[in-house]
């Protein structure tokens, strides 16, 4: 499912607070200031912060510039997973399935959480969110196992629709030029739901006025959509572009199920998480996966980064 | 009403050509989202026979229904039911650890001063905005040098580290509780760890529900951080038990045709039983998750 903070949450938070301290600071100030307590609240959670955020991320940082002697190699980690035949194709991989999957996730998503909207009637755009949402329960292996059902033609319910796209066996299905199409559809099948429901709130939160106004200046429904809804709804998409970028780069659990479901046509090492863990578990190189797991690490980060401290695409309303 | 004046006004423009294309999409995705999830329930209540030879959605019997539970639950002397239980050992551990940690951290950001409240709140922005699959590997090696591989510990501790938790906690204190509260019941003469537990503990029942069913849930569906910590079937979550029971499949692993073999209904009921915690929550949780996921929408 999507673990989705809203957005306008998120910017509130940090600028907000700052405002509240500078604001109300002074007010409360004497009430609150430095009691020693807020100490003891704070620190269980900053001790795990350090302990699985901090010291890992500081940890894979030391192993990636060393060898297994403990000695410093300089960018020699770096450059031996890359020059691995095995990393390109698993950068390949994983941006062809990047790009179909947000290219889906943007287009469907909006589009349907615009349709939702525009129905009339309450129960049946209740029904409709609660029917895309439900997905989002099945997530991980679950969802995985599901789909190698629907995609296996001797049972899937859809096995006549395979038939007719010319798929007649597993093995045909999960030809290597399907696999990420594949993995975009289970991700996009577990996941929109959860997005669709956000863009709804976010249409929701659009106000009437600005659609009255923009109605009686004689746009169609189309127009409405395309004029006012979408723009209004493009910081929230360039939020979920942001999350599901970063999360979509960590591919592991379907190639992963797929490859043993298919007695390795798909390659164990198909993405780049997999070639990590094929490192430390196969190779016991801990040096070459924690030169990986950096390059992706510092991916995530700068996504993250970016979006906390360009927030201003978010705070103007 | 708008709504409905929305509604005439585009059926007069776009026609019903307009509508039915959209009927139609809504139609299409409703199928994607939902049959699979019905053949899903559907097959587990049919012999392997039947769930080639038959209607995919016709329904089986409740006699195959009770043979593919039996031959899932006599999988390897039991081993789906230890899967469960320590699938809820580490679910709900970690989640207990993580609500006695974020719940105070999270009041402490929002309503208290200390040197570093700024850097940690930063800090809590961007873990929780990486995705945590990132930090699987990196944990794991320090893990490893310290030989907690293998423990319910290494799962559980990684868990219950939770920024997102602590993220909903501190807006919703800094939002929904007034200063001037605290601060009277300061003037009043509490000291700073009744003004958290008499006053804002007490306020706090719907953010502690909240971060319990999002930790809950991403920790009973958590795959790669078990995958990676836990080497042995005994220490398995269902979620990587799974794979266990794919492996076993004679239809995806034909090597495996043998007497522990898995047909695939019984796969079915297994990824069924492996999601329920997780679609019950859902189902009874939806009205109260959907306003939690749009709060941020919906509210100024």
């Amino acid at each position: 499912m999507t673990l989705a903070p809203s957005s306008d949450q998120l910017t509130v938070g940090p600028s907000q607070g700052r405002r509240s301290r500078r604001g109300g600071g002074k007010r409360a100030g004497s009430a609150f200031a430095r009691s020693p307590i807020s100490y003891v609240f704070v620190s269980p959670y900053a001790l795990l912060t350090i302990v699985f955020g901090i010291i890992p991320s500081l940890y894979a940082v030391v192993l990636a510039f060393t060898d297994a002697d403990g000695g410093f190699v300089g960018f020699d980690n770096f450059t031996k997973v890359i020059d691995d035949f095995r990393f390109w194709p698993a950068v390949f991989h994983v941006t062809i399935y990047l790009v179909i999957w947000l290219l889906g996730l943007v287009v469907f998503v909006v589009g349907l959480a615009l349709m939702v909207h525009a129905i009339g009637v309450r129960w049946v755009s209740a029904t409709l969110r609660f029917v895309y949402y439900l997905p989002g329960a099945l997530a991980g292996a679950s969802s995985v196992l599901l789909w190698l059902f629907v995609l296996d033609p001797t049972a899937s319910p859809v096995s006549g629709l395979l038939s007719a796209m010319g798929f007649h066996s597993f093995v045909q299905v999960i030809q290597p030029g399907n696999l990420p199409a594949i993995f975009a559809i289970i991700a996009f099948w577990t996941g929109a739901g959860g997005w669709i429901i956000i863009m709804y709130g976010a249409l929701n939160n659009i106000s009437t006025e600005v659609i009255e106004a923009a109605r009686i200046d004689g746009a169609n429904a189309v127009q409405i959509a395309l004029r006012i809804q979408l723009p209004m709804l493009r910081k929230w998409v360039a939020y979920m572009g942001v999350m599901s970028l970063a999360a979509g780069t960590q591919l592991f659990v379907e190639p992963q199920l797929l490859s043993q479901a298919s007695n390795a046509v798909v390659p164990n090492d198909y993405s780049l998480n997999q070639l990590a863990y094929q490192y430390a578990f196969q190779q016991n190189d801990f040096n070459g996966a924690a030169a990986i797991s950096l390059l992706l690490l510092v991916v995530a980060l700068l996504l993250s980064w970016v979006f906390v401290t360009r927030g201003g695409l978010f705070e103007k309303e | 009403m708008a709504v409905l004046s929305t509604e005439r006004r585009r059926s007069s423009l776009s026609g019903w050509s307009g509508r039915s294309i959209i009927g139609v999409l809504l139609v299409v995705f409703i199928l994607l989202f939902a049959v699979p999830i019905v053949w899903l329930l559907l097959a587990v209540t049919k012999s392997s026979k039947a769930l080639v030879v038959d209607h995919p959605f016709s329904p089986g019997s409740w006699s195959a229904l009770v043979a593919n539970w039996h031959q899932l639950f006599d999988f390897q002397d039991g081993a789906v039911t230890t899967w469960i239980g320590n699938s809820a050992l580490y679910a709900i551990g970690a989640l207990v650890i993580t609500l006695v940690v974020s719940i105070p951290a999270g009041y402490a950001l929002a309503l208290t001063e200390f040197k570093l409240r700024q850097a940690l709140l930063v800090l809590t922005l961007v873990v929780m905005l990486i995705p945590s699959t990132a930090l699987v590997l990196p944990i794991f090696l320090e893990l490893n040098s310290v030989g907690l591989i293998g423990s319910p510990l290494s799962v559980i501790l990684p868990m219950s580290f939770f920024p997102f938790g602590v993220y909903l906690t501190y807006i919703y204190f800094s939002t929904s509780i007034p200063r001037d509260i605290l601060a009277a019941a300061r003037i009043d003469g509490c000291s700073g760890l009744q003004v958290f537990t008499r006053v804002a503990l007490p306020l706090a029942a719907p953010i502690v529900a909240l971060v319990a069913f999002f930790s809950f849930v991403q920790n009973w569906n958590n795959f790669f951080l078990p995958f990676v910590m836990l080497p042995s079937s005994d220490g398995y979550p269902i979620q990587v038990g799974l794979t266990s029971l794919l492996a076993s499949t004679p239809a995806f692993n034909p090597s495996s045709a043998g007497s522990d073999s898995v047909q695939l209904p019984t796969l079915a009921l297994g990824t069924i039983v492996s999601i329920l915690p997780v679609l019950i929550v859902f189902l009874f949780s939806q009205r109260f998750l959907v306003a939690g996921m749009t709060a941020g929408g919906t509210k100024e």
